[in-house]
């Protein structure tokens, strides 16, 4: 989490610089979501996202520095600088990409799914994606697949509250995206996403159940995001109020996190600042890695479209 | 070699494809219980099973999507569109996930994807199932269009399309397929993608076409050799990438250009074809580059206007007349 935290503290910061072009989406506010739920999988379970998915790829163990230098459109970056913050893939790690249609990701993780079942495998799929790919149709058409042919799939909804300036008062009949699960048949649950504990345990029920029965679960991750939608929306302030973000601010992942494990004596101040100054460390040369890394060659324009070979 | 229909060969491509591969597999509407909606997947399910024949609810995106991620991670499957029109409801998944994930990703993952079915023009289906629906697709880079006319070239490019790396739309036709042809038996007769073929050999004037445009274009020649104009059919095959060789040696040849399209001329296949022969054969060419295109009007029910709206051999033969300054009609 905290990681995640300062990575993208640390982007805001280069996209300020003008490092980082197009649209950068931070999910500060949202680290517990990520982490929970990937600390209940293993290294040869498939992850893949939306375009807000830095803490996502990250977490399943991508480099940082080569995540940076992907944002930063260098030649270093996990995809030699052609797809950005909203397009991140890591063979090395099963992460399946940053994919920035909303909704477009659901049928392709099913698709995982499928794959998983068709090769006789164990392991399973976890698809996130925002509250704001719920009206879409793929969210339906895949939970659909999902349940019908029994796929490992674990759907995770990151409910930040906001698709977009568009709250899910305004854009939902039924706000309440867990009970969307039960009419496919799938096991739901909503779950506190700021929690990192609560993400864990309910993604563990749900890995368990999708890799011995082959069932797919729906987890309705309830967290908030501290930034605006991207860095062209950096107050978010049009559609939330002040006092609402800050009210949130309150219930900072990280911070629950710490105070609870401090409380719990697990972790002593001094391990605290050491985590602090790793991250810090990680972060940094991660930044100075893809300032040194160069621009993508210009033959890379043609690399890269079709696979040569059968 | 063995006559079968072109529906026949495309079935024998996926049996051998499907006995080869065990990662190959068949998912659709109505491809398994039903034997497909032009029965082009009779007997699969019954020989390969429910596993690797996918009957799908009608949710083009979802089934389409799915076949996206099981090849992104090492499937090879064959998502047949019940008709090409549906396509549109997968056109997203088509072309923002399948054409670009290999490129988005910096070439880490590929997509080893056949999107196949029926499409054109057909009898009276009127305006939404009757569509040149191959324009949606050319254009998008990444992608690889084929347009099979042939029983023979139905077999030999849908297996290519299947051992191919990439995604490939391949679009057939209900008018074509109860057409008889020799087919090679050898399960490994494949032809590459990006051939063209002379199907008929002539020296006046070149005419490319394809699908149902094609056999019309050799009644034309046919007729035409008649009136002592010797036409050279030229038949793409695949339209991207397209064999613009084979074109162009063919136009520096008999120095004129015809091109033939089903679809609504404006921003066609016929557009590019005439772009590309006139500027790499610009000093050969006696006359413009003609294009023969259906009228740019939705495709109408009644037989009449349906008639009116697709390209005729008469049409054809009009165009080749003037380009060979040969006006007798």
């Amino acid at each position: 989490m905290a990681l995640i935290r300062r990575f993208e503290e640390k982007a805001a910061e280069a996209y300020a610089l003008g490092k980082i072009g197009g649209f950068l989406h931070l999910s500060i506010g949202e680290e517990a979501v990520a982490a929970g739920v990937t600390s209940a999988l293993r290294p040869d379970d498939y992850a893949i996202s939306t375009y807000r998915e830095h803490g996502h790829c990250l977490v399943k163990g991508s480099d940082p520095r080569r995540v940076m230098a992907e944002l930063f459109g260098r030649i270093d970056g996990l995809s030699k600088g052609k797809g950005g913050s909203m397009h991140l893939f890591d063979k090395s790690t099963n992460f399946l990409g940053g994919h920035a249609i909303v909704g477009a990701h659901l049928p392709l993780a099913a698709g995982v799914g499928f794959k998983i079942k068709y090769e006789g495998g164990d392991q399973v799929v976890v698809c996130y994606f925002g509250d704001g790919a719920v009206p879409q149709g793929e969210f339906h058409e895949a939970l659909n697949l999902s349940a019908l042919w029994k796929l490992p799939v674990i759907w995770v909804c990151e409910n930040n509250r906001y698709a977009m300036g568009t709250s899910l008062e305004r854009a939902l009949a039924q706000p309440e995206i867990w009970k969307f699960g039960p009419t496919y048949g799938i096991p739901s649950e909503a779950v506190d996403g700021m929690d990192v504990l609560a993400m864990r345990e309910a993604a563990a029920r749900a890995v368990a159940r999708a890799r011995t029965e082959k069932t797919p679960a729906l987890l309705e991750a309830r967290t908030y995001r501290f930034r605006g939608h991207s860095m062209r929306d950096p107050a978010g302030a049009v559609y939330r109020t002040k006092e609402e973000v800050e009210r949130e601010k309150q219930r900072d992942p990280i911070v629950l996190f710490r105070d609870r494990a401090t409380k719990a004596g697990l972790l002593r101040e001094e391990e605290l600042k050491h985590i602090e100054k790793d991250v810090n460390d990680l972060v940094d040369e991660a930044v100075a890695f893809a300032d040194a890394s160069p621009e993508p060659p210009l033959e890379e324009l043609f690399t890269d479209i079709f696979r040569e070979g059968a | 070699m063995a006559v079968m229909s072109y529906r026949e060969a495309l079935n024998v491509a996926l049996r051998e494809e499907m006995t080869r591969d065990p990662r190959v597999f068949v998912i659709g509407e109505e491809v398994g219980l039903y034997e497909g909606a032009y029965k082009v997947t009779q007997g699969l399910l019954k020989d390969f099973g429910p596993k690797r024949v996918v009957d799908t609810p009608i949710a083009e995106s979802g089934f389409t999507g799915v076949g996206i991620g099981a090849a992104m991670t090492g499937l090879r499957p064959v998502v047949e569109m019940m008709t090409f029109n549906f396509a549109l409801l997968a056109l997203d998944q088509i072309v923002n996930s399948a054409a670009k994930l290999h490129y988005m990703s910096g070439g880490q993952f590929n997509v080893p994807i056949v999107i196949r079915g029926p499409g054109g023009p057909a009898h009276q289906l009127a305006a939404q199932h009757s569509q040149s629906m191959e324009v949606y697709f050319y254009h998008v880079p990444g992608l690889k269009v084929v347009r099979p006319s042939t029983p023979a070239d139905a077999k030999g490019l849908l297996k290519a399309a299947i051992r191919d790396e990439n995604p490939v739309i391949f679009i057939e036709s209900e008018t074509l397929y109860n057409v008889k042809g020799e087919v090679p038996d050898d399960p490994d007769f494949v032809i590459p993608l990006g051939q063209a073929i002379v199907r008929r050999e002539g020296t006046d004037v070149t005419v490319i076409a394809y699908m149902g445009m094609m056999y019309r274009a050799m009644e034309a020649a046919e007729e035409l050799a008649s009136e002592g104009i010797s036409v050279e059919i030229v038949d793409p095959r695949t339209l991207q990438p397209m064999d613009s060789g084979t074109i162009i040696g063919s136009v520096r040849k008999t120095h004129r250009a015809v091109v033939v399209e089903a679809g609504a001329g404006f921003a066609g296949m016929g557009s590019e074809i005439a772009a590309f022969v006139t500027e790499q054969a610009f000093d050969d060419l006696d006359a413009p580059v003609e294009r023969v295109t259906g009228a740019s009007a939705p495709m109408p029910y009644a037989k009449n206007l349906e008639k009116a709206k697709t390209p005729t051999k008469e049409k054809i033969m009009d165009a080749v007349r003037r380009v060979c300054y040969a006006n007798r009609s």
